[in-house]
């Protein structure tokens, strides 16, 4: 197993110099540059600042210096902001953690016991009702379940502040917005998977060896039935934490999402190389993990193989 | 069984609402909501965007200038309720010799910084030698060539800060010699690269150069303004409270302002009906026609001193051709948009710098004329549209910008038989467009520094940064340079009416509209006056049932 993790590590080093060299020199060949605005600044204030942050250097000698500083643990300083771009992803990554966490709790919260329920039910009511339920919930963008949110329970109901990050009740309605996108997705995936075990001939053979059906589902499905969903759980965690810009919008929440989108808007040379970076790091390490509990949880499949 | 897994996800309901319930009863907001605002003398503001920095002789943009005026006090500072006016701030009196070319400004015994140390007029003799030192990156320091010597220094010319235009006399008066007669100086120095920094603060942490702005972090900021830098939560707000050391807080009713950076119009708008908020920066453009129905008392439309215009890139034909660009601007039916399209009682610009200036009167140049329209097209060789090549209006990618496009460009297809096409841009992308001349015809916009026409006819000189049009006019200039140095009011402005005459006859823009704030307001925040240039100083506004 550690020679796997080992070698998987390996690929991720090489995987993730890739990535940081592409962005840097696709973020640099983007038109305009960071200090260009409707008012412009004065030719000789521009060579200045460009002069502080090394851009007069040639592109190659900047990308060294970048690598270089990178090994130090630095991701330079915000060409936007008056923090570095450490002290920024300090301050927003733990709240899009935060938030993409409870979001997947929630979301496994409610798909998985939905997508069970419509498996074992197969055909019926139970199984109609919350799968339509859930195909609503994967075309509702959640730039219109987050705003109907804030209105029905900020400024109608008055439960929840509609905006800010606050105090822990400011958590709810994000997390739910996203939270329930994914649970329609996690239903549907969980359906899938245990349709497909409970199909199988053990399963046949446990019925008909009178084993009682609740416990065919617990110790003989969901093993098997839920592994989709782990493999889907890994690139969603991340999706969730990188993707979620516009929740992060619509509720004013100080995450990492909005800083991604707006550092490429602003041509934050830096603060896109370090979101990136951040993000890259974070889906390795989800799909890394999920590989290894599904090597533990699946018997057919074995370290060497995957 | 069924009971079992049913039994299941109802012990995760009933815990997941035990845990909302949890949420609700344990803690209040947060943050005040506009009620307790009123009672305790909080004022709860919407501010557009996270400011990029406090630090006066650094910030360019509208959401820092609301932030620092509460923090910084300049030598004279906003009259609550007309722009044109100056308003004693740091400075309690002021002269100047007969042509306006040295000021003498005498600063207030009781002024004092929030740390308790004197304003003195040295502090303002460092802050300007900051902005002018040749390696600062101050955007604004342009404003500062009006002082002698100032763009020499700042260019490296000369070496010896004592030779621009800006001494301390004593302790409290200060001189500012300037390159020639300014009668709109005062309305100059209103402006925050203007205003002064605390030398000790900004020495003790990094010095003049120093690019981290560690000095306006809330627990270094030392300001000598209304309120002190009290709390800044990056993307959530920046708190300031009152200031015991400044020299009017006896006047001041407020205790504390919220600055809220929301940039979506339609996330501040909830924020403003759940009570969060009891201004906001701005309104979703397609809500005010309801608002302004249904609730009048709390929609507010203010004049803005901004136009919104078309540039023409004169280099290339046809547009090369003054004809062709007074067509095309006589073809816009500028009232249409104004009612049709940008609904918020912005008004038909009918000249470039937009009315409002003492003493200026906006000429009524521009006009809605598609016949006249025609006959100028055929005369400069394109009769009836035929033979015009193919066009676009270049914009930045926003949903407001495309409507008043698509608007403006069926407008000149249908008028002059052309084929205009519509072409949108990324923000940077456009720019760097509009910079390059890369363009045919691309929307702009210009909101004024200060009051004086200047502010906005300066930037069509030739070879100017801003002017981005290809354009240049040999009297153009001298009319500017000679409104300079005029040595009174009535000369500056018969020399700019003259400028802007020859801008609107040859028309390297056509202007839209002029600029309005929307924005909706808690009736109980009080003398809060409409202007201008959106400045306003805070000390008189209070919060009242």
């Amino acid at each position: 197993m550690f020679k796997f993790i080992f070698k998987r590590i390996i690929q991720s080093v090489i995987v993730l110099f890739t990535i940081i060299t592409v962005t840097f020199f696709m973020v640099r060949f983007a038109p305009g540059d960071p200090f260009s605005a409707e008012r412009k600044m004065p030719e000789h204030i521009k060579k200045n600042l460009m002069e502080h942050y090394g851009l007069n250097d040639p592109l190659i000698v900047q990308y060294g210096n970048y690598l270089l500083n990178l090994t130090h643990g630095d991701l330079g300083p915000s060409f936007t902001e008056t923090r570095s771009v450490n002290q920024i992803l300090r301050a927003s990554f733990p709240v899009s953690l935060e938030l993409g966490g409870l979001a997947l709790l929630i979301a496994l919260g409610i798909g998985l016991p939905i997508g069970i329920t419509a498996a074992v039910f197969r055909n019926s009511l139970l199984d109609y009702v919350p799968m339509s339920l859930a195909m609503v919930g994967i075309c509702l963008p959640t730039f219109v379940l987050g705003p109907m949110l804030a209105m029905i329970f900020g400024v109608w109901l008055g439960w929840f502040n509609v905006s800010g990050w606050f105090i822990p009740a400011d958590r709810v309605l994000p997390a739910l917005t996203i939270g329930l996108v994914y649970a329609a997705v996690i239903a549907r995936i969980t359906r899938g998977g245990m349709l497909e075990i409970l199909s199988q001939d053990f399963i046949r053979t446990a019925k008909a060896k009178g084993v009682p059906f609740p416990k065919i589902i617990i110790f003989h499905t969901l093993k098997g039935g839920l592994l989709p969903v782990l493999s889907f759980l890994g690139p969603a965690l991340a999706g969730i934490i990188s993707g979620s810009f516009v929740v992060e919008t619509i509720f004013q929440i100080p995450g990492m999402g909005r800083q991604f989108v707006q550092s490429a808007f602003n041509r934050d040379y830096t603060l896109v190389l370090g979101t990136v970076i951040l993000f890259a790091v974070l889906i390795t390490l989800a799909n890394l993990l999920v590989d290894i509990i599904q090597v533990i949880i699946n018997p057919r499949l074995r370290f060497e193989d995957s | 069984m069924k009971v079992t897994l049913s039994g299941i996800s109802r012990i995760g309901a009933s815990l997941v609402a035990g845990a909302i319930v949890l949420f609700i009863s344990g803690c209040g907001k947060g943050v005040p909501n506009a009620d307790e605002g009123v009672a305790k003398g909080i004022l709860l503001y919407g501010n557009g965007t996270e400011p990029k920095t406090l630090d006066p002789q650094r910030a360019t943009g509208v959401p820092e200038n609301k932030i620092i005026s509460a923090l910084i006090e300049g030598l004279i500072t906003y009259h609550p309720t007309d722009d044109n006016l100056p308003e004693p701030g740091m400075a309690e009196s002021w002269e100047s010799n007969e042509d306006a070319s040295v000021w003498t400004f005498h600063i207030r015994e009781d002024a004092l910084w929030s740390n308790g140390d004197p304003v003195t007029a040295h502090d303002f003799v460092y802050t300007y030698m900051r902005m002018l030192a040749p390696g600062f990156p101050g955007e604004y320091s342009q404003m500062l060539y009006i002082l002698k010597n100032a763009q020499e220094y700042k260019e490296g010319d000369i070496e010896d800060f004592a030779k621009v235009g800006v001494t301390a006399i004593d302790d409290k008066t200060l001189r500012a010699e300037l390159v020639g007669p300014t009668p709109y100086f005062l309305n100059m120095v209103k402006h925050y690269s203007w205003f002064p920094v605390h030398p000790a603060t900004i020495e003790a942490h990094g010095g003049i150069f120093d690019m981290t702005a560690a000095w306006t972090l809330p627990e270094n900021y030392v300001g000598n303004g209304p309120f002190v830098l009290t709390e800044w939560r990056p993307n959530q707000y920046v708190r300031v409270t009152k200031s015991p050391t400044y020299w009017d807080h006896d006047t001041m009713k407020l205790n504390e302002i919220y600055f809220y950076p929301v940039e979506d119009a339609n996330t501040e708008h909830r924020m403003f009906w759940s009570g969060l908020l009891h201004i906001t920066g701005t309104v979703p453009t397609n809500d005010v026609p309801h608002l302004r129905e249904n609730y009048p008392d709390l929609l507010h439309i203010d004049d803005y001193l901004g136009t919104y215009f078309y540039r023409f890139n004169v280099t290339e034909p046809p547009l090369d051709n003054p004809l062709v660009r007074k067509a095309l601007s006589l073809s816009i039916d500028r009232q249409a948009i104004v009612d049709k399209v940008t609904l918020g009682d912005q008004r038909p610009a009918y000249a470039y710098v937009p009315a409002g200036f003492n003493e200026y009167p906006a000429p009524h140049k521009v006009e809605f004329n598609p016949e006249k329209a025609k006959e100028l097209m055929a005369e400069a060789g394109y009769p009836n549209g035929e033979g015009f090549p193919e066009l676009y209006l270049l914009f930045n990618t926003s949903e407001g910008h495309r409507k008043i496009a698509q608007a403006v460009v069926n407008m000149w297809n249908k008028n002059l038989n052309i084929n205009m096409q519509l072409e949108n841009k990324e923000w940077k992308v456009y720019l760097d467009a509009q910079t390059h001349l890369d363009y045919d015809v691309s929307r702009s916009a210009w909101i004024g520094d200060y009051m004086d026409p200047i502010t906005f006819l300066e930037m069509f000189t030739s070879g100017n940064g801003n002017n981005d049009t290809g354009w240049s006019s040999p009297e153009y200039d001298r009319l500017l340079d000679a409104a300079f140095k005029a040595g009174n009011e009535k000369e500056h402005f018969d020399l700019l009416l003259k400028a802007e005459d020859i801008l609107l006859e040859e028309l390297p823009i056509a202007p839209v509209y002029w600029y309005t704030r929307i924005y909706m307001m808690d009736p109980r925040v009080k003398n809060w006056t409409p202007k201008l240039l959106d400045n306003r100083p805070y000390k008189y506004i209070y919060l009242s049932e």
